[in-house]
């Protein structure tokens, strides 16, 4: 659906050029929801951007639905473009028009007569959830309608990809969470192909199938959402990953409980799938003689299936200790350890 | 009352001077809305990052609108006598200060539409460019219709300096409530018809501030 080659995009400045995106090659399926995550400046904004050509690359190759972005221009582009929609952090809606002229806007540019535009932006309204608000202008909605008018007008015209700009970073926990269930439902009932960029792994966690990890310009990791939750490889992956799974509170108690027991080590270790049904923990318990003091847990779904957190304390022999590890590698579960006493 | 309280006012030739001047302010307002939007949303699509972005036109532009709001507006009617006799066949009357009035009007204008455009958020252009519009659509859906209380509070201020302006073109001939001021009233020493010429404008002036509120307000839906 989506071909990404050798991409690099150099912006000429004052000081000299600045390489927002390197060497990137991506390949996105049909009907998958894809998630980019970096931090502010990763260059994954511009990346976005080169899908729908509103940013050129300097080189490589941008195919998208069969079209070649990066070469078309004029009324082809134009037309590509309404088969590649995207929404927005900030909404960026028509503050003179209400809702449902946001909504008609995508269908006046394509076109469509008037009688059609009105059926049409009755269906998105009923899709999106805004019944009842189509006269209201924007400044008279809060943010969660405001993005699900964004996401209406995205859809107006029946788009092939749909491109999401961080879309929930401007928005509350519960109404990320209402946006992002949105987007799930419209993935699967329009089969759409979703690439949404965002610096929150929680929303890589909650919808995407897979992702990719960007810093400076570069993907440093890709694979299924699952694979990389449960064994990050670079660095800032596994600070991503960290953002869903410890708290700051759990930090804190680590230190303490390092303190407190100078003996031992203290282990995370991470369950995918069908090891989380396993009695795992009591088995250690019973065959290498060793103290198991569980100090923080925590069950995540994934859109590939569940993924859960132990964070522990073992004590006993060294020996019994390395064995327990062991057997815990053996049914293929992720272990770190975090601290040793 | 009236009668005694102005005794040589001529209420025939003051209302006729008023009609004058209204129609000036009005003919050029309308020009000069069209003129200055024209210009200033040129001066916007070729600044740099935007649409048309040229630095060639824009300097071009930048600068001819910065040479006419220079001028002085006095010197600027005089300049343009040649001009006017050439477009209006003769350099007296209401018709010949139109000419004038647009040219030192329009560019005023565009540079507060300028202001108003950089106003928009770039990403409400961004969101009309992905969804493939084309550039006449962004002009006419976005530019103008998310940046309307400024255009219309802009060409409010723009009209009131129009009134004056007007005034001033009564040295060539043009007519109007400034003419009248200035030769009925003061080279004949009559500073009653000067008091009742300036009472005449200032009416003008709210009337034109309160439709300009009133509608900026009314098209104002953020």
């Amino acid at each position: 659906m989506i071909q990404l080659s050798n991409i690099t995009k150099i912006y000429k400045t004052k000081n000299g050029d600045l390489t927002a995106v390197r060497d990137v090659n991506l390949s996105i399926e049909q009907g998958e929801i894809f998630g980019i995550i970096g931090y502010s400046g990763a260059g994954k904004s511009t990346l976005i951007r080169l899908l729908n050509g509103l940013e050129k690359p300097t080189s490589g190759e941008v195919i998208v639905s069969g079209e070649d972005i990066a070469r078309i221009s004029g009324g082809k582009l134009r037309q590509a473009r309404q088969k590649i929609s995207m929404i927005f952090q900030h909404f960026n809606l028509l503050w003179s028009r209400t809702v449902e002229e946001n909504i008609a806007f995508p269908l006046e540019i394509a076109g469509v007569s008037k009688g059609e535009r009105a059926a049409r932006v009755q269906e998105l309204i009923e899709l999106v959830g805004l019944q009842g608000r189509e006269k209201a202008y924007p400044s008279q909605l809060s943010g969660g309608q405001k993005q699900r008018v964004g996401i209406a007008r995205a859809l107006a015209n029946n788009p092939e990809v749909l491109l999401c700009d961080e879309a929930t970073s401007a928005l509350d926990p519960e109404t990320t969470e209402a946006i992002l269930e949105l987007l799930l439902d419209i993935n699967k009932k329009l089969g759409l192909t979703i690439v949404l960029i965002t610096h929150e792994m929680n929303v890589i966690r909650k919808i995407c199938h897979r992702v990719a990890v960007m810093e400076a310009g570069q993907v440093v990791e890709q694979g299924q959402v699952l694979n990389v939750f449960q064994n990050p490889q670079a660095t800032i992956t596994k600070n991503f990953v960290s953002q869903v799974s410890d708290s700051s509170e759990t930090k804190e108690s680590i230190e303490q409980i390092i303190a407190n027991y100078p003996t031992g080590k203290i282990v995370r270790v991470t369950f995918v799938g069908q090891s989380t049904k396993e009695p795992i923990m009591s088995q250690l318990i019973k065959r290498f003689d060793v103290e198991i003091n569980i100090l923080h847990g925590a069950i995540s779904h994934t859109a590939n299936g569940p993924y859960g957190t132990l964070i522990v304390h073992i004590d006993g022999a060294q020996g019994n200790i390395e064995e327990a590890l062991h057997l815990l590698a053996t049914n293929n579960i992720q272990t770190e350890v975090i601290a040793r006493g | 009352m009236v009668e005694q309280l102005f005794p040589n006012v001529n209420w025939d030739r003051m209302w006729q001077a008023a009609y004058e001047t209204i129609y000036m302010t009005a003919v050029s307002t309308v020009i000069t809305f069209i003129l200055g939007l024209v210009i200033g949303i040129l001066l916007f699509l070729t600044s740099p990052h935007q649409l048309w972005a040229n630095k060639i036109a824009n300097f071009i532009t930048g600068s001819l609108v910065n040479i006419f709001r220079s001028i002085p507006f006095i010197v600027l009617i005089i300049l343009l006598i040649p001009l006017t006799n050439l477009l209006v066949g003769t350099i007296r009357g209401t018709n010949a200060a139109l000419p004038a009035l647009i040219i030192g009007a329009a560019p005023f204008y565009a540079r507060m539409v300028l202001i108003a455009l950089r106003e928009i958020d770039k990403g409400v252009i961004e969101a009309a460019r992905s969804m493939g519009a084309k550039t006449s659509t962004i002009i006419f859906k976005v530019l103008i219709p998310e940046s309307l209380p400024a255009l219309i509070s802009g060409i409010t201020v723009t009209a009131i300096a129009l009134v004056g302006y007007t005034a001033m073109s009564g040295i060539i001939g043009a007519g109007g409530l400034g003419q009248l001021a200035y030769i009925d009233g003061f080279q004949r020493d009559r500073s009653d018809v000067t008091q009742v010429a300036t009472i005449i404008i200032l009416v003008i002036v709210f009337i034109i501030q309160w439709i300009g509120d009133v509608i900026t307000t009314k098209v104002d839906k953020r």
